[in-house]
C-alpha cells in the first residue's frame, strides 16, 4: 500500500496577511511559510498507518506543486517522516492546474491512497482532491475524519450532518480530511530533520494544462464596528441590545 | 441557457440553506436573463419539491435511484453533469457544505467548468465574469474571474437572503439507472444525533472557552443556547480538552460558521478562532480579559467573569420571553 499526502505551502495561520501594490498578489515580506494545516495532519495520519505493520502502509510519499522556494516546507515534510517527496516545479495557478499537475504524476506513478486537507487557508477552495480522483477517474470520499484498515481494506469516517458515517472504498481512492483524521501534527525529531536533506525529491517539469480561473484582485475585510461594553453588573443590556439593535434574537 | 442548482435534501426535506441557494441562483439568473433549474437527487414529496419554486425555481427535477442509496461522489457527479448538459446549464450551483465541497470540484473536471468556492455575494461583474470569495481563512477576499464557459459557483452559508419570487412550478421527478459498477462507496454503518439544531445550521450560537475553566461549568451555557433556539460550540482547547465533543469547535481548523449571532464566553479571539467565525453578522463577547483580541472582532462585549455573568443573561433572556 502506497501513500501519497499532497501538501500546499501556505502562510503560517498567525501571520498578518498583506497585499503587494495593486492588491493583485500577498506581499511575501515577512510571511513564514507552513505546511497547510489540514495536510500536515494527513502525513501524520499516514505516517501512524505505515508505523502500524498490520496496516499494510509501506511508504508514504508527499506532493507539491511549487517552484524552488517552496522546498523547505517539503524538507519539513520529509523531516516530520515521509519516505520520499515529488515536487512540479510550477507555481500553482488555480485549483484546476494543480490538481491536473498531481494527477499526471499520479499516473506515473501509482499510489493506493491520495490524501488532500479540505481546503489550503490561503485560497480557501476545497477543490484539488476532488478534481483529482474526477481526473484520475476513481471514488472519492469527502470529510474524512478518520482512516484505517480492516485486514487489508481501507475503512474511512465520513462526517455528515448531525453525525458520521463509515465507509468502505476500494483502491486507489481520494480521501478529503479535515478536523479528526489525526490529534496532533507531528513533530520532526532530530533525526528525521538530519535525514531529510538526503531523502530523494523528484522533479517533474509541469504538463501543458490551462488555468480556468484567475485571481483579479483582493481586498481586507471591512473593519467591524467598534465594540459596545455593556456593564458587567447588567448584562440584560446585552440581551435588549441584540433584541432591539441588531435584532438577531 | 439555465442555472442549475443542486437542492440537497435530507430525508426528503430542505431547509433555509436550501431556499438562500435558489434565492441566489434566481439572483444570479436573473442579471444573466436565464431560467433557474433546481435538481434533488433523492425521493422528496411533491410539496416539499414545490417549496423551490416560491424562491424561483422555474424548473424543479427530482431524481431518484434505487442505485443511490448513500452519497456517491462519482455516481452524483456522473447524474448531476449529465442533467447540467441537457439543461444547457451555464451555471451550476452547490451550497459550500459538505455536500457541495464533495461534488463541485468533481463536476467541474466533468465538464471543465472553472470554480468559485465559498462566494458570498452576487458576481461582482459579468465580463470577465468574477465572483467575490472568502480568501486567507477570513483575513481577506478575493475577486476570482472563471474563464470557462460553464461556471460553477459554491454559495457560502448564511451570505445570502431567502427572496420570494414564486413561479409556480410543478416538479418532475423521474426514475434514473445508474450503472451499478459507477458506485464504489459503501456506508456500512451511520450515526446520527437526531433533534439537534445543528451547528452550521444555527442562527444563534453560543460558545466557549477555556475561560470556562472546567467541563462542569457549561450548565448556563447551554442553558441560554436553548433559550435562544441555538447551538452550542466551543474553541480548540475545549475540544482538545476532552471537555465538550469535536462537533463543537468551531475555528479554522474545526467548523466554519456565519451564524446571525455569535456568543464567545471565555474565548479570546486568537486568529485561527477568528478563522472558523468571523462571517457571524454578529459577535457578542464575554470574557474577564479587556485587552482579549475577541473585543476587537466582537460589537458588544462584556468585560467579566463569565460564570457570574452567563446565569445573569439567562435570567434576562427568560424575563424578555415573559
Amino acid at each position: 500500500m502506497k501513500i501519497l499526502v499532497c501538501i500546499s505551502n501556505v502562510p503560517d495561520t498567525t501571520t498578518k496577511i498583506k497585499f503587494a501594490e495593486g492588491n493583485s498578489s500577498i506581499d511575501p515580506s515577512g510571511i513564514q511559510w507552513v505546511i497547510n494545516p489540514w495536510d500536515e495532519l494527513s502525513l501524520t495520519r499516514a505516517l501512524e498507518l505505515k508505523d502500524d505493520a498490520s496496516s499494510g502502509v509501506k511508504s508514504v510519499t508527499v506532493a507539491h506543486v511549487g517552484t524552488a522556494g517552496s522546498e523547505p516546507t517539503i524538507r519539513k515534510a520529509l523531516a516530520i517522516g515521509a519516505d520520499d517527496a515529488i515536487r512540479i516545479n510550477s507555481n500553482a495557478s488555480d485549483a484546476y492546474y494543480v490538481a491536473a499537475q498531481l494527477s499526471e504524476v499520479i499516473k506515473k506513478e501509482g499510489f493506493d491512497v491520495i490524501l488532500c486537507g479540505i481546503e489550503s487557508s490561503d485560497f480557501n477552495g476545497s477543490a484539488v482532491g476532488g478534481m483529482i480522483s474526477e481526473f484520475l477517474g476513481i471514488p472519492s470520499v469527502s470529510s474524512v475524519s478518520g482512516i484505517k484498515f480492516e485486514n487489508g481494506s481501507p475503512v474511512l469516517t465520513r462526517e455528515i450532518d448531525g453525525g458520521r458515517e463509515s465507509v468502505r472504498v476500494p483502491v486507489p481512492f481520494v480521501a478529503v480530511v479535515q478536523k479528526g483524521i489525526a490529534k496532533e501534527p507531528r513533530i520532526a525529531s532530530m533525526r528525521g530533520i538530519m535525514t531529510a536533506r538526503t531523502k530523494p525529491v523528484r522533479i517533474y517539469e509541469p504538463s501543458n494544462v490551462e488555468n480556468l480561473t484567475e485571481i483579479a484582485g483582493f481586498e481586507k475585510p471591512r473593519p467591524r464596528a467598534a465594540c459596545k461594553y455593556i456593564d458587567p453588573e447588567n448584562p440584560a443590556l446585552l440581551i435588549e441590545l441584540l433584541l432591539n439593535e441588531a435584532k438577531v434574537i | 441557457m439555465s442555472v442549475l442548482v443542486y437542492t440537497e435534501n435530507w430525508e426528503g426535506k430542505f431547509k433555509k440553506l436550501s431556499y438562500e441557494l435558489v434565492s441566489y441562483a434566481s439572483s444570479v439568473a436573473e442579471i444573466l436573463n436565464m431560467k433557474v433549474t433546481a435538481l434533488s437527487i433523492g425521493k422528496a414529496d411533491e410539496g416539499e419539491l414545490k417549496k423551490l419554486g416560491i424562491y424561483g425555481a422555474a424548473k424543479i427535477i427530482n431524481v431518484v435511484s434505487q442505485q443511490l442509496t448513500s452519497l456517491d461522489n462519482q455516481a452524483y457527479t456522473k447524474v448531476i453533469a449529465d442533467i447540467a448538459l441537457k439543461e444547457g446549464s451555464g451555471i451550476i450551483i452547490f451550497s459550500n457544505n459538505m455536500t457541495g465541497k464533495a461534488l463541485a470540484p468533481r463536476v467541474s473536471v466533468r465538464l471543465k467548468a472553472g470554480i468559485g468556492s465559498g462566494v458570498s455575494r452576487l458576481p461582482v461583474s459579468l465580463d470577465p465574469f468574477t465572483v467575490y470569495k472568502r480568501a486567507y481563512s477570513g483575513n481577506a477576499f478575493a475577486h476570482v474571474i472563471i474563464k470557462t464557459d460553464i461556471k460553477i459557483l459554491t454559495l457560502a452559508q448564511n451570505s445570502f437572503d431567502v427572496v420570494e419570487k414564486p413561479t409556480g412550478a410543478v416538479p418532475e421527478s423521474f426514475e434514473i439507472d445508474v450503472e451499478e459498477s459507477l458506485i464504489k462507496t459503501t456506508v456500512t454503518d451511520t450515526q446520527k444525533q437526531s433533534g439537534k439544531i445543528l451547528l452550521t445550521d444555527a442562527d444563534v450560537v453560543v460558545s466557549g472557552g477555556r475561560g470556562m475553566k472546567s467541563p462542569d461549568n457549561w450548565a448556563p451555557l447551554v442553558e441560554l443556547a436553548a433559550l435562544l433556539n441555538g447551538a452550542t460550540a466551543c474553541s480548540r482547547p475545549v475540544s482538545d480538552e476532552g471537555w465538550r465533543p469535536h462537533e463543537e469547535h468551531t475555528g479554522q481548523t474545526g467548523k466554519i460558521i456565519a451564524p446571525n449571532l455569535y456568543i464567545a464566553v471565555g474565548i479570546s479571539g486568537a486568529t485561527q478562532h477568528l478563522a472558523g467565525v468571523s462571517s457571524s453578522k454578529y459577535i457578542a463577547a464575554i470574557n474577564t480579559d479587556k485587552d482579549a483580541p475577541i473585543f476587537e472582532a466582537a460589537q458588544y462585549g462584556i468585560v467579566g467573569d463569565a460564570m457570574k455573568v452567563l446565569p445573569k443573561l439567562v435570567d434576562a433572556v427568560k424575563n424578555m420571553r415573559k
